[in-house]
C-alpha cells in the first residue's frame, strides 16, 4: 500500500513540473487563441539565458532580472514580427507560426549560447528525505509551493489588476475588448512576457533537476497530454491535468510497463489524452466552444 | 485562398474536352519526364544521385503524403515518421518473410499497413479537429517507434534493432546500383504523384477540401465527413509508408526507429509549409529545399571565410533558424508555398517583354 502511495506521489511530483509548463500556454492561450508551441523553446531560452549570466559569476538575483529582460523583449519582437503579420489568420496557422518560431528560438539560443551542456544548482537538496514512509526530497517540496505561489500570483494578477482584468476582457471577447479601447497588441505583449516568465520557472525548476540542455524545449509535447485532459482555457485545469499525467504515467509505467517488456512513459500520456479527448472533448475545465455556422 | 482554387479546378475541368494540342504545358510535362526518366539516369553521377536527387525525391513523396491529408482535407499531423517507419519495417518484414513477392507488391502492401496504422490513429479526428490532433498523431509516433524498438521480432531479433535492405530487385533487374535505386524511387514517385493527382481530382479529393474549408457546411451538403477523413488518413498514410520505405532501403540502406524520430515529422511538416499547402508538386521544392540547405551551408560558409566564426556546430543550428524563418515568412507572405512564388515569378517573366 505505502509502495502505491509512493508511486502516486512521485507521479503527482513529476506531474507539478509537467503543469508548471503548461501554465504558460494556457496563459498565452486565453489571452489570443493561439496554441503556441514555442513555450518549449522560451523554458530552453530562458534557462540558458539563466545559467550563463550564473556561470559568468553574476550573483542569483541579477540573472534573474536580466533573464526577465530578455524575455521581455523576445515577446515583444514576436509580438511585433510574428503576431501582428499573422492577426486574423486561422488557429492553425498561427500553430504552424509557432512551431517555426520554437525552431528560430531553439536555433538562436544555441548559436548564441553554446549548445553545451550546463549543470544547474538552485542549492535545494534532491535528496529523499522520509516523511512518514514517503519519499519526498526538499526539492519536491519546494517545487510544489513554487507552483501553489505562481497560482495564486497569476490569480491575484488577474482578478485584482487593472492589466489583469482587460487581460480577461481580451479572452472573453476580443471585439468588444477592442471597442472599448484595450489595446491588444500591448495585452499580447505583456501575456507573453507573463508567459516567458513562468518558462523562466519551469525551466529553472526542469533545469536543476535534469541539466539545462536541449531536450528541456522537449517538455512541451508533454504539455499536449496535460492542457487536453486539463482544458486548454484553465489554469487550475492545467495543474490538475498535470497530475493526472503525471501520476498515472508513473503507474502505468510500474504497472503496465513488465506486461508489455518496456517503460510506457514514452507515449501513455497521449494514449491517455486521445481517450480523453474521445470522452471529453474540451478538457476538464475547459470551456465548452460555441461554433457559429 | 480555397475558394480560387476550386473555381481553378472547375475551369480546368471546362477544357479537358478540346482536342489535345501542343500547349506549354503539355511540353514542360514532356520535357521534365525526358529529364526525369531519360536524362537523369545517364548523367547523373553517383553523389549527385545518391546525396541530392533520392532524398529529395523520397522527401517529397512523404510531403505528398501529409499534404493530402493536412493541404487537401485540413487535418494536422505530427507524427508522419511514424508512418515512414510503419512502411519501413513492413517492407522489411515482407520481403524477409515472404521471399516470394515481387518489390512492387511489398511496397504496396507495405503502404497499406501503413494505412490500417493511419486509419486507427485516425479515428479520433472524427470528434476532435485543428490543432488538438497533434494528441493523437503525437501518439503515433510516439507509441509506433517504442513499439518497434520494444519488439524486437520487427528487426528479426538483430541485436543493433537495424533494418537492412535483404535484396532489391525488380523480375531479377538488380536495383541496388544507385542509378538502379534512383529509377525505382523516381518511378514510384512518377506513378504515385499520378495517382495522389486522381486523387484530388476526384469527388473524394473535392470533398476533402470542402472539409477542409467549412466541415459543416460540407455535411450539409451530404459529404460523408467520417468516411472522407478516415479516406485521408489511410491515403496519407500509404503515401508515408512507401516513402519511409523507400527512405530506409533506397536512401539510407539501413534504419532503425530512430531514423523515424520526431524530427523527421517535422522535416516533412516543414516540406509541405516551405512547398505549399494544398499542391503537389511544391512538395518536391520543399523537399529539395530541405535537403540542398545544410549542404549549401556546408559549401557556402567557407566560401564566404565565415569559417573562423562559424563551426560545424553552429552550422547545425543556422539550419532550424533558416526553416523556422522561412516558415514563419511564408505563413505570412506566401501562404501558398515556395511553389506558388515560382509559378508567379513564372508568369511575370513569361509576359514581361510584352507588358506595358
Amino acid at each position: 500500500m505505502l509502495f502505491l502511495v509512493n508511486i502516486i506521489v512521485a507521479g503527482l511530483l513529476a506531474g507539478l513540473m509537467y503543469a508548471l509548463v503548461a501554465i504558460g500556454f494556457v496563459l498565452i492561450y486565453k489571452a489570443s487563441g493561439v496554441f503556441n508551441f514555442a513555450q518549449g523553446a522560451m523554458v530552453l531560452l530562458s534557462a540558458l539565458t539563466f545559467v550563463t549570466l550564473n556561470e559568468h559569476g553574476l550573483p542569483f538575483w541579477l540573472c534573474f532580472i536580466i533573464t526577465v529582460g530578455v524575455l521581455i523583449v523576445a515577446s515583444v519582437l514576436i509580438e511585433f514580427l510574428v503576431l501582428r503579420p499573422l492577426v486574423n489568420r486561422s488557429p492553425d496557422t498561427l500553430f504552424m507560426a509557432t512551431l517555426g518560431l520554437s525552431f528560430v528560438i531553439e536555433g538562436l539560443a544555441q548559436l548564441v549560447l553554446g549548445t553545451d551542456v550546463h549543470q544547474l544548482d538552485l542549492g535545494i537538496p534532491d535528496v529523499p528525505l522520509k516523511l512518514y514512509g514517503l519519499q519526498v526530497s526538499d526539492f519536491d517540496l519546494f517545487t510544489a509551493a513554487v507552483s501553489i505561489l505562481l497560482v495564486a500570483v497569476l490569480a491575484l494578477l488577474f482578478g485584482k489588476t487593472r492589466v489583469g482584468i482587460s487581460l480577461r476582457a481580451v479572452a472573453d471577447n476580443t471585439l468588444a475588448a477592442q471597442s472599448i479601447g484595450i489595446r491588444l497588441p500591448h495585452i499580447w505583449r505583456i501575456v507573453w512576457s507573463v508567459a516567458g516568465v513562468v518558462a523562466l520557472i519551469a525551466g529553472l525548476l526542469w533545469g536543476n533537476r535534469q541539466g539545462v540542455q536541449f531536450s528541456l524545449s522537449l517538455v512541451v509535447l508533454k504539455a499536449m497530454p496535460v492542457l487536453i485532459i486539463g482544458g486548454f482555457s484553465s489554469i487550475p485545469g492545467a495543474i490538475v491535468g498535470g497530475l493526472i499525467v503525471g501520476a498515472t504515467e508513473n503507474l502505468a509505467d510500474i504497472y503496465i510497463g513488465p506486461l508489455v517488456h518496456g517503460a510506457v512513459s514514452d507515449w501513455f500520456a497521449y494514449i491517455l489524452a486521445t481517450a480523453f479527448l474521445l470522452i471529453r472533448p474540451n478538457g476538464l475545465f475547459g470551456e465548452k466552444p460555441i461554433q457559429r455556422v | 485562398m480555397s475558394a480560387s482554387k476550386l473555381a481553378g479546378t472547375a475551369h480546368l475541368g471546362g477544357t479537358v474536352s478540346q482536342a489535345p494540342r501542343l500547349s506549354g504545358r503539355r511540353v514542360a510535362i514532356l520535357v521534365a519526364l525526358i529529364l526525369i526518366y531519360g536524362v537523369i539516369p545517364i548523367v547523373g553521377n553517383d553523389y549527385w544521385l545518391n546525396s541530392l536527387i533520392i532524398p529529395t525525391i523520397v522527401m517529397g513523396l512523404a510531403g505528398l503524403g501529409l499534404n493530402l491529408l493536412m493541404g487537401y482535407a485540413g487535418l494536422i499531423s505530427l507524427g508522419s515518421a511514424a508512418f515512414m517507419a510503419t512502411g519501413a519495417f513492413a517492407t522489411f518484414n515482407l520481403l524477409l518473410r515472404l521471399p516470394i513477392l515481387p518489390l512492387p507488391v511489398v511496397l504496396i502492401l507495405a503502404g497499406l499497413i501503413a494505412g490500417l496504422g493511419g486509419l486507427i490513429f485516425g479515428l479520433p479526428s472524427l470528434r476532435i479537429r485543428g490543432f488538438y490532433l497533434s494528441a493523437p498523431t503525437l501518439a503515433a509516433q510516439f507509441f509506433l517507434t517504442w513499439l518497434f524498438q520494444t519488439y524486437h521480432w520487427f528487426s528479426n531479433n538483430s541485436m543493433s534493432l537495424v533494418i537492412s535492405a535483404p535484396r532489391l530487385e525488380f523480375f531479377g533487374y538488380d536495383l541496388s546500383s544507385s542509378r538502379g535505386r534512383y529509377l525505382l524511387v523516381a518511378l514510384t514517385a512518377g506513378l504515385l504523384l499520378l495517382l495522389a493527382f486522381a486523387i484530388i481530382k476526384s469527388r473524394i479529393g473535392r470533398d476533402w477540401m470542402a472539409i477542409r474549408d467549412m466541415e459543416v457546411a460540407a455535411s450539409v451538403t451530404g459529404v460523408p465527413i467520417a468516411r472522407r477523413k478516415l479516406q485521408a488518413y489511410v491515403v496519407s498514410s500509404f503515401f508515408l509508408g512507401v516513402a519511409g520505405a523507400l527512405w530506409a532501403f533506397a536512401y539510407l540502406g539501413t534504419a532503425d526507429s530512430n531514423t523515424f524520430s520526431l524530427d523527421k515529422s517535422f522535416q516533412v511538416l516543414f516540406i509541405v509549409l516551405i512547398g505549399g499547402s494544398a499542391s503537389l508538386l511544391g512538395n518536391f521544392v520543399g523537399a529539395a529545399f530541405i535537403v540542398l540547405t545544410p549542404i549549401v551551408l556546408d559549401i557556402l560558409v567557407p566560401v564566404l571565410g565565415l569559417d573562423t566564426y562559424i563551426d560545424q556546430g553552429s552550422i547545425a543550428n543556422i539550419e532550424p533558424i533558416i526553416f523556422g524563418a522561412l516558415i514563419i515568412f511564408l505563413l505570412i507572405k506566401e501562404p501558398d508555398g515556395l511553389a506558388s512564388l515560382f509559378s508567379r515569378t513564372i508568369r511575370a517573366l513569361s509576359i514581361w517583354p510584352l507588358r506595358r
